[in-house]
């Protein structure tokens, strides 16, 4: 790969999905596009470079898909699961005794483990949810993963990591050598497509934002303009959970870590006030993330 | 620090969970049947135990219940690891009292999921 095909890569992925890459990511590109290039019957990255160049919409949506898609598993890093069911829901379902409604959103969801991880949890709950609605919604950018999703279909790999016996037992049919969610647990879950750099307040208004392990790939502007954004969503009495990588401290004052939670954050009082330090969201990325 | 027994007939399968264990600061003790992991635990019970189905002599479900039942066998944390890969076995190994199941083949981030998944890490 030339230095000019990076580049240009590097240019596109920032436009299109707001991912980051330094110049040392070479490796990760690589790594990510050469089996694209392999399945394109092309030589190498520079003739699928050559092809985006030349207008392949198709190309160009597959490398943003290869470079954007992150390997997760389910109860993924544990704590702000238990976060969930420990905190989070008991104060939401207080807040919430008469409304008996929640929204949950998990925005960057990728293969649907976090939602889907969710969903098993208030099953687990169900005697104390009773009569309520609770709707999740799953967003990521990439449609290929949204299908995989929806179709709640995992390997014998996946279902290992993180998620414990007893559930998959539980929750799961075995279909040959794989192993699909119960339609009860995929019925739980809307997945959508999002581009998080695009406008989302469409999806109206959440108690709850998990928006986990995506943030950490996008510049401070865009992770501030996010975070803002996030917030007019996010109900004032609701909360967010981040990554454990990542934080809202030193960005923006729009939400508050929750004292000897780590990871979850609540909404602060001027939440919705204009914030001093985002960055305006040029109009022309918006349209070029745009698909 | 923790005790892990290895239980499996092949040597191969028991030095590649050696390395993963010890990695995560287990002391590893080797078995490679059900008997003779039955004989190391009346010695010493291990904090956990990566057990194999399939052994001759006597098999995991074999050796998991016959350790249930001695004095303290209710201490250490059964992961099944084998490639009797079904609910019908898992089931199985549930009501047996085993603690967690991993299906071959794995790798040292299944270890590590499963292992802390039983409090053992």
């Amino acid at each position: 790969m030339t230095p000019a095909d990076y580049e240009y890569l590097r240019k596109l992925l920032k436009e299109k999905s707001g991912l980051v890459l330094s110049a040392d990511k070479q490796y990760l590109v690589e790594s990510r596009l050469l089996p694209l290039a392999r399945k394109a019957s092309l030589p190498g990255i520079g003739d699928l470079v050559a092809k985006m160049k030349a207008g392949s919409q198709s190309i160009t949506v597959d490398v943003v898909e290869a470079m954007t898609t992150n390997e997760t598993f389910f109860f993924r890093d544990k704590v702000p699961f238990d976060h969930f069911k420990e905190t989070i829901m008991p104060a939401l379902m207080q807040a919430r005794a008469v409304r008996k409604s929640l929204r949950i959103w998990c925005a960057a969801c990728s293969t649907g483990q976090e939602p889907y991880s969710l969903a098993m949890i208030l099953k687990e709950i169900s005697a104390s949810v009773a009569g309520w609605r609770i709707d999740i919604v799953a967003t990521d950018l990439s449609q290929e993963v949204l299908e995989k999703s929806k179709a709640g279909i995992f390997s014998q790999f996946e279902v290992q990591r993180g998620l414990p016996i007893q559930l998959l037992v539980k929750n799961f049919k075995q279909v040959g050598d794989l192993w699909q969610l119960n339609p009860d647990i995929r019925s739980m879950v809307q997945f959508k497509q999002l581009n998080l750099l695009q406008d989302f307040s469409h999806l109206g208004t959440f108690d709850l934002i998990f928006c986990r392990n995506v943030l950490i790939y996008f510049d401070q502007d865009t992770k501030i303009a996010i975070f803002n954004r996030l917030a007019k969503q996010n109900e004032a009495d609701g909360f967010l959970v981040l990554g454990a990588a990542e934080t809202v401290v030193g960005l923006t004052d729009v939400y508050k870590p929750l004292a000897d939670k780590r990871g979850v954050y609540r909404p602060s009082a001027n939440r919705t006030a204009s914030p001093p330090l985002a960055p305006a969201m040029g109009a022309g990325a918006i349209k070029a993330a745009a698909r | 620090m923790k005790t892990c027994l290895v239980v499996d007939d092949s040597s191969v399968i028991r030095k590649v969970a050696r390395r993963i264990l010890e990695g995560l600061d287990f002391q590893i003790t080797e078995a490679e049947d059900g008997e003779k992991a039955l004989a190391a635990c009346r010695q010493a019970l291990p904090d956990a135990v990566l057990l194999d189905w399939n052994m001759p002599i006597m098999d995991g479900y074999e050796f998991l219940r016959n350790l249930r039942r001695m004095p303290g066998g209710d201490q250490p944390k059964v992961v099944f690891c084998t490639t009797e890969n079904d609910v019908a076995h898992i089931a199985r190994a549930l009501h047996a009292g085993a603690n967690e199941y991993i299906m071959k083949p794995f790798d040292k981030e299944i270890v590590t999921a499963k292992f802390q998944e039983v409090g053992l890490i």
